[in-house]
């Protein structure tokens, strides 16, 4: 079951290193298992909804856009740093963005583009790191870094190296998990452990970041008025929705200035 | 609307091509009835103009003559707020008649004198309104003028859908003429024998009633006042739907011997039928429409989703007719699908591909089965000829009426006034 195919062999222009057949029906496999959001990656599927509306409502308060059009952010650059298989490059550009994706992992890189290929999404998906695109002195309206400084060795160092992606007037938005007992109890307890939402071993408590830490690297790489939420889930409902409360996941976003 | 043309190799004959023409759009919406204009003047609303709907319906809703259909609906006070919101109650507004009170009794037909077990004041707490009969004529060129020249949505019609496929990527319904329509989301609103429900096996529960449904549209003599009457008949519900300008809608469960009695009879003779059940309480009565009837049955799907597909309205919920509910319930459907699309749109999640679907069946499956259970187990209370139940209704009746909260809390359920309800039948903006 899929989208009507054009016929005719797939181009091999000289250079063109292209997956052969078989490789690229695994990883399409492995997009479906990605974009199945009553399977394994579901929990990924339930937060979408308010980590996406804090980076357009964030994105929306800064460029003066409307959040209730179905392209708010149109005309903008965003590039989304740690993109697995691209569960927000795709929603950024079916908003309207212009988006750059990139992951240390060729797999997930051939899995998103797997997948956004055949909706004729257009996304830049890159093996990269961030310091690759620094050094391409690179610059983006929208940096937007999702549940990764918690799973970097020198977080502070990191979260520069994506500050330094903001182009003047442009914001970053960061998510990640707060360390105090009750992120042990619920997202390593909870998820990893009892409701096997999680593999075990996903998240080590101690490298959680605290909103102060992570307010502290931004504004020492250049950002300023840093502002946080917490998304928390309402078991009753089977939901994931936007919170003052911080104590366990959270995001924050930031703003650089326009340079004087 | 884009258009791709792809070229394909047909299945026999050598060189043969054949060009099969294909519309993308967002969603596509099979089926134009009152649920699928419902969404599709919502959507248009909320996300246009960049929104792509395709609607895709087998008549030719343009040129469709509107006097051929006798059926009136009573439309609570939720449901009014969404046609509000929708900005079509205006062009209603002047063929509705507010119920003023709502009378509800169980005699024989042959009873001299009918008490009424229990009178409703049919206003809800703030004052307003519980209910407003309206033609389903009306209703249905209303919705349809709101959508007609809509740049958003584009007219798949007359045409007929031949097969459907639910993909990866999208959905694609494949028409009669050839065309093929691809969407990210197919929402299914082809009525209580929906074949795409099928297609998507989606399997029902459901049954048939002994019972016909009879509707004609009359003229009284004298004022009806407003008051809607339900009369439980031993056959079956008898519904006196007032309208304006002294008219009314007569909706009659019959079963079926004695319903094939009454639509064999001359116009004449079916009048004196209907006197005979109204009991000459509004003078002289004349038709003033055509008289339609047909079987009822229940069909209620078991699921209201699959990979991007949809239900809405009869397609999910064919529920008997004993309380007008069928088309409440859709445009409720309508209401609650338009805010999950709005909202997984202006996020950027592909429309037939997220959580926000599990949303709408969890949102829309309970209320729709509670409303098929309760107006089952109604009818088939009222349905039996019998000394001892029929003392049971009244004792249980008589105490309703007098418990005054109780009745509150039915009429504002009934009028989809309580509950978690979407944000358009509670008046605000999606």
């Amino acid at each position: 079951m899929t989208a009507p195919q054009q016929s005719g062999a797939p181009k091999s222009g000289a250079g063109d290193q292209t997956l052969d057949s078989e490789e690229v029906e695994r990883f399409s496999r492995l997009a479906s298992e990605w974009w199945n959001p009553t399977g394994k990656f579901r929990p990924l599927h339930q937060i979408g909804p308010p980590r996406l509306s804090f980076i357009r409502d964030s994105a929306v308060a800064q460029f003066g856009r409307d959040a209730k059009a179905l392209r708010p952010l149109s005309g903008l650059t965003a590039i989304d740093i740690g993109c697995g298989g691209g569960l927000v490059a795709e929603p950024l550009a079916r908003m309207g963005a212009t988006v750059t994706a990139i992951d240390p992992s060729e797999r997930n890189i051939a899995i998103a583009k797997s997948h956004a290929e055949p909706q004729g999404l257009t996304i830049d998906y890159r093996a990269a790191r961030v310091e690759d695109l620094v050094a391409e002195r690179r610059s983006f309206d929208i940096v937007a870094c999702l549940e990764v400084v918690e799973h970097v060795p020198d977080p502070a160092r990191f979260v520069a190296e994506c500050v330094a992606l903001v182009a003047p007037g442009g914001i970053a938005v960061f998510s990640t998990l707060n360390r105090t007992l009750k992120a042990w109890a619920l997202a390593i307890v909870g998820a990893e452990y009892v409701l096997g939402w999680l593999p075990r071993g996903t998240h080590q408590w101690d490298r959680f970041i605290t909103p102060e830490e992570l307010g502290q690297y931004v504004r020492a790489a250049g950002l300023a008025d840093t502002h946080f939420e917490g998304i928390t889930y309402n078991p009753l409902q089977d939901v994931w929705t936007r919170n003052p409360d911080t104590g366990v996941n959270y995001l924050m976003s930031a703003r650089k200035r326009h340079s004087a | 609307m884009r258009e791709k043309q792809v070229a394909v190799a047909a299945q026999s004959g050598p060189v043969v091509q054949s060009v099969v023409r294909v519309l993308k759009f967002d969603v596509a919406i099979a089926g134009g009835s009152f649920a699928g204009l419902a969404v599709a003047r919502g959507l248009a609303q909320a996300l246009g103009p960049d929104i792509k709907i395709g609607v895709i319906e087998r008549a030719d809703l343009a040129t469709t003559s509107a006097g051929s259909d006798s059926r009136a609906f009573a439309i609570w006070a939720g449901t009014k707020k969404i046609l509000e919101g929708l900005g079509v109650w205006d062009a209603v507004s002047s063929d509705a008649q507010v119920v003023t009170s709502i009378e509800i009794s169980d005699s024989n037909i042959d009873d001299a004198f009918r008490p009424s077990r229990v009178t409703y004041d049919a206003h809800t707490k703030d004052g307003s309104p519980a209910a407003y009969i309206v033609p389903a004529t009306s209703l249905q060129a209303a919705l349809y003028k709101s959508v007609a020249n809509d740049s958003s949505i584009s007219w798949i019609a007359p045409a007929d859908v031949d097969g459907m496929l639910l993909g990866e990527y999208s959905s694609e319904l494949t028409l009669r003429d050839g065309r093929v329509i691809s969407a990210q989301l197919t929402i299914a609103a082809d009525g209580r024998n929906s074949k795409l429900r099928d297609d998507a096996g989606i399997k029902t529960i459901g049954w048939a009633y002994p019972q016909t449904g009879i509707v004609a549209r009359v003229k009284f003599e004298e004022p009806h006042g407003g008051v809607a009457i339900q009369h439980f008949l031993p056959g079956g519900p008898f519904a006196i739907l007032p309208l304006p300008n002294n008219r009314a809608c007569i909706t009659w469960s019959a079963d079926k011997d004695e319903a094939a009695r009454m639509t064999a009879l001359d116009d004449d003779d079916f009048l004196a039928e209907l006197d005979r059940r109204i009991g000459g309480r509004f003078g002289a009565i004349a038709l003033d429409g055509p008289r339609q009837s047909w079987p009822l049955d229940v069909r209620i799907a078991r699921r209201l989703i699959a990979p991007r597909f949809a239900l809405v309205g009869d397609a999910a919920h064919g529920v008997h007719p004993i309380a007008g509910q069928g088309v409440n319930l859709a445009l409720r459907d309508a209401a609650a699908m338009i805010e999950v699309l709005a909202d997984a749109g202006r996020l950027g999640i592909d429309f037939g591909n997220g959580t926000h679907l599990e949303r709408y069946q969890r949102w829309r499956r309970f209320d729709s089965t509670m409303s098929a259970t309760l107006y089952d187990s109604l009818n088939r209370a009222f349905a039996v000829d019998n000394m001892v139940l029929r003392a049971g209704r009244g004792a249980a009746l008589g105490v309703l009426d007098r418990l005054p909260s109780l009745k509150d809390f039915i009429i504002a359920e009934a009028a989809g006034v309580t509950g978690d309800l979407p944000k358009l039948a509670r008046g605000c903006p999606v």
